[in-house]
């Protein structure tokens, strides 16, 4: 019996090392939501415009919500997703134009074109801190009930788009839970 | 070609290594003495190709030749030359390369001190450290090869080197910390020869210690260095931050603390055996384990080192392999060993065996404290944040009950102290301590804090218990001068490094609780005053560096009242050319006693700055503590036992080899510095 | 001694919006606040830096966390208010110091299940080497052996 404490270390070890293994496949950059499945935080801002904006103004149905600024790069790369998106007019996207200044971001918009159905103007960034943001480009999925789904933090390509966004879509959808929920 | 020559050289390498952790081994297991003298000649040609690797691989840095696709990655031809050179440890590859050759660097002084050890002895470490650079060799052949090319040759100048690297800190610290690390390795192989001769004895601890000294030593160097750094680059003051990357070196240090206790007692003593050795296959692993997680991106990290799952996997096999088979080895050879001697409840041993549970207990603490953000996310699938403030929770305590046992555990006596002899030693001390604990910082700072307090109370506990011993030790002598010429190195050594504890509490309460820091926007011609300074902002210019452009801002900074120039200090806001990355000089007016330290923030568009002030009491202190202590490593290493003992072995030239069974109680051959 | 953690942050400044403080300049009304919003600043993690508190970093949404904290503390919100406001936008990813639940027992009290393992490691090799102080007292007693372990071991 005494001989086997000595075999203790091994074991820890053993143990140890099949966690570390499998510590690897896991992605500690990978930040998830806070606000998942809950409803989109009041506001009462403004757009790019200058029309005042409220939680009243978003769309009924299923929609993105964006975070970009006219600063942000990556931004740009996706950029081209959501002028498909807006064309295509099936899912209306909302942008919220994040810790920016109001010229430089409508002038990105006349250069790059606008797919935005509005974008919310938060140049300090306090509406961020609500949606849990923490730097552009985020997109947020919500539902038709105002109650965010998913989101996502980087680059939304057309491969997440479709590998992603799409299936979430389609299970909202074809979720009885979501009328009901109404 | 001469990329190519490197990687010849170092499949060439990595034939030797090979060589080398099979033939001395075999030669151990077979009694062929020929075998077994190879390891010396293997290991010398070890180190003279991977040598030779490192150096093609530096003259691709410095002549530039983007073709080879790390020098692409991490050099730009802006970077000033002191910067090309050591951008060679700037990324995975080379910096992996570097530790290996560190690794060739310790064989190569294991071969040339270790004449007076058994051959066989010596041809078991020489092969066990020979595997262990097979193993390292082929982890870069197989998934970081540092003379990758690119082809085609890109045309740019080079991405660059990470701004934060360029710097003396940069030049320093990796290597240092490498050195220290890998030093560790040596003390695995002594550990694991041992377990496999099944002589598991004094002599082997003797022989361990000067190595577990000098990479104890320098493995705190390599610590300090990384916390001086991260002090005056960062920018906020912060000289430790319980980062994931931070903390291996930290457990390792902890377990080769402990280890170079235990191996005083198993030497002396002869006891904790089993206890010892498996401390020494711990140290290993925490060094490993540092490697791997800096490596593998395992945790959110932090070192720009690119992580990639093979890359983790493969050092988890050789963390799998050598650690695992020597905890299996122990676990097989351990319980064979048998301590030859007792001791009584009140006695050094016990001091020193509470010394080690603590360690190994902040130790383990400090890993779980690392870890379990990766085990909670692997359970629940949600991340969790650990800090400073956790750590400092567990760790605080923990070190406060280990100061406590530091100033007991020298005056007590080996197998039996009385409980009288302790208080009639340290009863004033205790005294002294907790009033000048009160008094110092009320006195110096004119400040009172209960942290504070007790840790200068704690440094003069550690100090007036040296002085009690030192007058104790010279008591019966002759003379004072002549009683403290008697005390040999390792006593020296010892209470030197104790010293440096002390020193580093200090500047480490004193930091930490009356640090005082100011953020403001200043225009021109706008004061600041901070802790009795004051903070005068007189102004702003460009200025272009080699590879950077710049402004620089002039702080001049005076005495409260008097209005003495104290220092002028020029902290700058650069951009980068190559990368157009920006980045914050701070400007340190660095003394004994104080820092004064400015950050800049950035530049408003009325040419205002905002800045942070900074006023660090005795902030060296924390640095000057760990090279008191690393000094004094050094010292104990040199003690003349073991120059003795090499004098001794020689004479007696024809015993070695000889198999003492272990615990005999008859001179042991050799003894190696 | 990683700066190269503070890298995402340095990444995020060259496309943060330009002419934003990285440092402020916070009023307050006393010490006691300007406390509070030290050691809150010290305790929540930066979200999108990778590993630094909000003292120490340089990242956009930092800053605004940092005014956050600044206004609460203005408005007289206590440390668990704005504590729970964290909470529910950023999760538990934003405390440096996790709390107490059922999820974290491990954690906290992982360190103390150290202690006592020492402790019984400590015991058994105080029991295991006086139970050789018998065995071996035979072996002490002789003088040659002990003058011959002392030359081996001729120091103190």
């Amino acid at each position: 019996m005494n001989k086997f404490i000595f075999y203790a270390p091994i074991a820890a070890f053993l143990v140890l090392a099949i966690v570390l293994w499998r510590g690897l496949y896991l992605d500690p950059t990978e930040l998830p939501s806070v606000l998942i499945d809950k409803p989109m935080p009041t506001f009462a801002m403004a757009t790019l415009e200058g029309e005042p904006v409220g939680n009243v103004d978003l769309p009924d149905s299923i929609f993105l919500l964006n975070v970009w600024g006219s600063y942000c790069l990556p931004c740009l790369v996706e950029h081209p997703t959501f002028m498909r998106l807006s064309e295509e007019g099936e899912f209306p996207v909302v942008g919220v134009n994040y810790r920016d200044r109001q010229p430089l971001a409508l002038d990105w918009l006349d250069l790059n074109g606008d797919p935005f159905a509005y974008s919310i103007l938060d140049e300090d960034g306090r509406f961020g801190i609500d949606l849990g943001v923490y730097g552009a480009p985020e997109t947020f999925l919500v539902d038709s009930d105002g109650v965010i789904r998913y989101r996502h933090v980087g680059v939304l390509e057309e491969n997440v788009w479709r590998e992603v966004f799409l299936p979430a879509i389609a299970e909202l959808r074809g979720a009885p839970a979501a009328p009901a929920s109404r | 070609m001469i990329p190519e020559l490197g990687q010849f050289s170092l499949i060439l390498a990595f034939c030797l290594s090979i060589l080398l952790g099979v033939m001395p081994l075999a030669g151990a297991a077979t009694g062929n003495r020929l075998w077994m003298s190879m390891g010396r000649p293997l290991g010398a040609g070890l180190f003279v190709f991977l040598g030779i690797c490192l150096f093609i691989l530096g003259h691709a840095f410095v002549t530039d030749d983007f073709s080879v696709r790390v020098v692409a990655a991490q050099s730009n031809t802006l970077l000033p030359m002191q910067y090309k050179v050591t951008a060679l440890w700037g990324g995975h590859e080379g910096s992996f390369l570097l530790w290996t050759f560190m690794l060739s660097g310790w064989i190569l002084a294991v071969g040339m001190f270790s004449k007076s050890m058994p051959v066989e002895f010596v041809a078991r470490v020489l092969g066990v450290l020979g595997l262990l650079s097979a193993s390292y060799i082929l982890f870069m052949l197989a998934t970081s090869n540092p003379f990758d090319r690119m082809v085609p040759v890109p045309p740019a100048d080079g991405a660059d080197l990470n701004t934060a690297l360029q710097d003396i800190g940069f030049i320093l610290h990796p290597p240092t910390l490498y050195m220290g690390y890998v030093g560790y390795s040596v003390v695995f192989a002594f550990a694991i020869a041992a377990l496999l001769s099944g002589r598991l004895d004094a002599a082997w601890a003797r022989w361990s210690r000067p190595w577990a000294n000098v990479a104890w030593a320098i493995l705190t160097i390599g610590i300090a260095l990384g916390s001086w750094w991260a002090y005056y680059e960062l920018g906020w003051g912060g000289w430790w931050a319980w980062d994931p990357v931070e903390n291996p070196p930290l457990i390792t240090w902890l377990f080769g603390t402990a280890l170079i206790h235990s191996l005083a007692v198993t030497e002396k003593r002869r006891v904790f055996k089993s206890w010892t050795v498996l401390l020494a296959i711990l140290a290993f692993a925490g060094s490993l384990l540092g490697t791997f997680i800096t490596r593998s991106g395992l945790l959110t990290s932090v070192h720009a080192f690119a992580s990639d799952p093979s890359r983790g996997v493969f050092i988890l096999a050789i963390l799998g392999v050598f650690v695992g088979g020597a905890l299996l080895l122990y676990a097989i050879r351990a319980p064979l060993i048998k301590s030859e001697f007792g001791f009584g409840s009140l006695s050094r041993e016990i001091f020193l065996l509470s010394n080690n549970v603590i360690l190994v207990v902040a130790a383990a603490s400090v890993f779980l404290g690392t870890l379990f953000p990766m085990f909670y996310q692997a359970l629940t699938g949600d991340l969790i944040s650990i800090g400073p403030p956790y750590f400092n929770i567990i760790f605080v305590p923990l070190m406060i009950l280990l100061v406590i046992l530091l100033g007991i555990g020298p005056i007590s006596r080996w197998k039996k102290t009385s409980g009288d002899y302790l208080k009639q030693q340290l009863g004033k001390v205790a005294m002294a301590s907790l009033l000048l604990g009160v008094a110092l910082p009320l006195i110096v700072l004119l400040d009172i804090s209960i942290p504070a307090t007790i840790a200068v109370a704690l440094a003069v506990w550690i100090v007036l218990g040296i002085g009690r011993d030192l007058l104790a030790k010279t008591a019966n002598k002759p003379s004072r001068r002549e009683g403290l010429r008697s005390l040999t190195y390792g006593y020296y050594g010892m209470q030197g490094a104790h010293f440096g504890v002390a020193v580093m509490l200090v500047g480490v309460a004193l930091t930490s609780y009356f640090s005082s820091e100011r953020s403001v926007l200043l225009q021109t011609g706008d004061t600041v005053e901070l802790g009795g300074y004051e903070f005068l902002f007189a102004g702003s210019e460009r200025v272009a560096g080699p590879n950077y452009n710049a402004d620089r801002a002039t702080v001049l900074v005076t005495r409260d009242g008097d209005g003495d120039a104290v220092a002028d200090l020029y902290p700058e806001l650069r951009v980068y050319l190559a990368s157009g990355t920006p980045s914050t000089e701070m400007a340190i007016d660095p003394s004994l006693w104080r820092d004064l330290f400015v950050t800049p923030g950035e530049i408003r568009d009325n040419g205002a700055w905002t800045m942070t002030v900074y006023v660090k009491p005795f902030v060296r202190w924390i640095w000057l503590g760990a090279i008191i202590m690393a000094l004094s490593a050094t010292i104990a290493a040199t003690d003349r036992r073991y120059r003795k003992l090499a004098r001794v072995r020689k004479q007696a030239e024809e015993t070695a080899g000889e198999k003492v069974g272990q615990g005999e109680l008859q001179p042991v051959p050799g003894g190696g510095t | 001694m990683n700066p190269l953690r503070y890298l995402p942050c340095l990444v995020f400044l060259l496309t943060a919006a330009p002419g934003l403080a990285q440092v402020d300049a916070f009023a307050f009304e006393n010490d006691e606040q300007q406390q509070r919003f030290r050691t809150l600043s010290n305790e929540f993690r930066c979200p999108m830096c990778q590993n630094a508190n909000l003292t120490g970093s340089t990242g956009g949404v930092a800053e605004d966390l940092r005014r956050e904290i600044h206004r609460m503390i203005l408005a007289g919100n206590t440390d668990a208010e704005i504590e729970q406001f964290m909470f529910e936008r950023y999760g538990d990813f934003i405390f440096y110091l996790p709390r107490l639940r059922a999820d974290t027992v491990l954690l906290w009290f992982g360190p103390l299940l150290f202690l006592l393992l020492g402790g019984y490691i400590g015991w058994r090799i105080f029991r295991q080497a006086s139970g050789n102080q018998q065995a071996a007292s035979n072996i002490e007693l002789d003088p040659a052996e002990q003058e011959r372990l002392r030359r081996l071991l001729d120091d103190e």
